[in-house]
């Protein structure tokens, strides 16, 4: 495996955590294709009880990884779900055994297009296209290898939400409650729009080098950088932009006429940007993106999103943010709609806030007590005893 | 003595009375509704009544609640909700998808109570309507002796603050649900923090003696 982070991250890869899935268990894509070997890398919260029943797994979004409720060792960036999964917190570690696990695709110990093929030599774009099934698939593999049918609890915000729906609409058996956040049951144009400027930027850059980078010893980091701001532009909201930045300037007292960052909002973005690359590689920012993209959970189903959940025992729970419109509210609470129409135990939970799709990463009150209530009447509804390990 | 005994006794406030009245209002309810059905309502507040519902007739209760402190506590009791309105999210609801469908105290905070009456009439076989009755004798006595909107236990809030837009008497609503095509089951009335009320044997009586009334509707099945 040849990872494609900074150098000095190259030598802590093998401290990861990882399973992998020999040529006897390839996974099979949405594609046709076949995929083998594959390695998950997974991190784990909290102990499994002894009726394995208090598994909960979370699902993370495009840049995310399994690090949730723990600093990751490699990047040295502190846990990106630290108010949601731990000891006392509304995903209680004392209670539930928690699983993360870094989507296929991605860059943090699963393998992607950074990962080497069976010649030896990095995929690159010889990784076959993958879905949001194909993710929720591997993962299931990794819960099996656990030893775990039913999963207590399936969560997750943005694309981490298209795959708990996916794990809802796939496994409807073996998903006892489910909490989509911040998501949408479909990518719609304008996303799909924002992600192709953010590939076209990684492409564009000569160091890409037709996805051949990591061969050459180069990194297109300024492309990715720049898919980076565009898309981080869609996570936060013109309210909070206005609250955070207005149009201040920075480390100046008057504009320069040129084009350093005299913006306040300008250096924020360039240092998400330059931070950004470090730590990802450019053809999953690619590959998972696409993968988004090609969401649409209705059409896979047939065309009515109901049908999706038609034999669905699991208890949901969406949440919407009233200032997201890289998954606006109204679309998540059109998920809970056809989770209705299906007759699905269903809630909905709009949180009035102005700090956009990341607000289900910061502190947000209302949320977090909703969020504690659903789960802690589920685990009572689940026989899940408030006492650790259940 | 006498007289310290009686200022002694504190008349019931106002709140308490109305707390009565909503206990009372869901017990009348759940007496209407059927064990194990399913059932919407529709501005749920903090579930209390669905929570009743499910331990008393075991129903699978599902709510519409607008208010976020609402919907986070039937969450938090496990409860199924919706935060939505009834003006705008009743047309998503499948046809047939309850048994029963309850309009607490809620039908005149609609904007189209016409429509919101249709929708609860497509979505389920029966509904549950409760509502303040503006004819109620005291509101006619304040309207005609001192000419000005009522206050009353059921009424309590002035009119440049209520959140009731539009209300209606016990005869209008009646004459709603027929219109509609909706036969009324039952109706009870509600006075004095009691069910039933005073010479209410007809509607024409109870649109004089209701304070409150509870109206269970069912489509014609002509």
């Amino acid at each position: 495996m040849i990872p494609a982070l900074a150098p000095n991250l190259r030598t802590a890869f093998d401290r990861l955590r990882t399973i992998t899935f020999g040529a006897d268990q390839p996974l099979l894509l949405s594609s046709g294709q076949r995929l083998s070997p594959l390695t998950i890398a997974y991190e784990t919260y909290g102990e499994l009880n002894a009726d394995r029943s208090n598994a909960v797994l979370v699902c993370h979004a495009l840049t995310g990884d399994q690090f949730l409720a723990a600093p990751n060792p490699l990047t040295g960036r502190p846990a990106w779900w630290p108010r949601i999964v731990g000891p006392g917190k509304p995903i209680d570690t004392n209670r539930f055994f928690v699983i993360c696990s870094n989507v296929l695709g991605g860059c943090m110990g699963t393998t992607g297009p950074a990962s080497a093929a069976p010649d030896g030599q990095p995929y690159g774009l010889r990784f076959p296209g993958v879905t949001v099934a194909d993710m929720v698939r591997a993962q299931a593999m990794l819960i099996e290898a656990l030893g775990i049918d039913t999963l207590f609890c399936v969560i997750g915000g943005s694309l981490g939400g298209m795959q708990a729906l996916q794990w809802a609409a796939a496994y409807p058996k073996r998903v006892f409650a489910c909490a989509p956040i911040a998501t949408a049951a479909r990518h719609s144009a304008q996303n799909i729009a924002f992600y192709e400027v953010g590939r076209q930027a990684i492409m564009a850059d000569p160091d890409w080098r037709a996805g051949d980078y990591l061969q050459a010893g180069v990194r297109p980091s300024k492309g990715l950088a720049v898919a980076r701001m565009a898309a981080h532009i869609t996570y936060l909201s013109e309210q909070a932009l206005r609250r955070k930045f207005d149009r201040a300037l920075q480390d100046r007292t008057a504009v320069s006429f040129g084009f350093d960052a005299d913006f306040q909002v300008e250096s924020y973005l360039r240092h998400q940007g330059t931070s950004f690359v470090d730590r990802f590689d450019a053809n999953s920012y690619l590959y998972i993106t696409r993968a988004i993209d090609y969401f649409d959970l209705a059409a896979d189903f047939g065309g009515g999103l109901a049908q999706a959940f038609k034999d669905a025992a699991t208890r949901f729970c969406v949440f919407g943010f009233s200032s997201d419109w890289h998954y606006p509210a109204a679309g998540n609470k059109e998920i809970a709609r056809a989770l209705i129409a299906a007759g699905a135990e269903a809630s909905y939970v709009e949180i009035d806030t102005d700090k956009g799709h990341d607000a289900f990463l910061v502190e947000e009150p209302h949320f977090e007590s909703a969020l504690t209530g659903f789960i802690d009447a589920a685990a009572a509804a689940r026989g899940l005893s408030l006492a650790a390990g259940g | 003595m006498a007289l310290a005994r009686i200022e002694d006794e504190k008349p019931v406030p106002r709140e308490a009375r109305r707390r009565q009245s909503v206990r009372l209002e869901h017990e009348i309810i759940a007496d209407m509704v059927s064990p194990g059905a399913r059932v919407l309502d529709v501005g749920c507040g903090d579930g209390a009544l669905l929570e009743l519902l499910a331990a008393r007739k075991g129903v699978r209760g599902r709510g519409l609640e607008l208010s976020q402190q609402g919907v986070n506590s039937c969450v938090a009791k496990g409860l199924a909700v919706v935060q939505g309105d009834a003006d705008s999210d009743l047309a998503h609801y499948p046809a047939d998808a309850f048994d029963y469908v309850i309009l607490s105290d809620t039908i005149q905070q609609v904007r189209f109570p016409r429509k919101v009456l249709q929708e609860l009439a497509r979505i389920s076989t029966r509904a549950i309507v409760s509502f303040p009755n503006f004819g109620h004798w005291t509101v006619r006595w304040q309207l005609l002796t001192q000419g000005r909107m009522p206050d009353t236990d059921v009424l309590p809030t002035r009119w440049c603050e209520t959140e009731n837009l539009h209300f209606c008497t016990v005869r209008d609503f009646a004459e709603l649900a027929r219109e509609l095509g909706l036969v009324v089951e039952r109706a009870t009335p509600i006075a004095g923090g009691r069910a039933g009320a005073p010479f209410a044997e007809t509607l024409w009586r109870a649109n004089w003696f209701a304070e409150e009334a509870i109206f269970l509707l069912s489509r014609d099945k002509a």
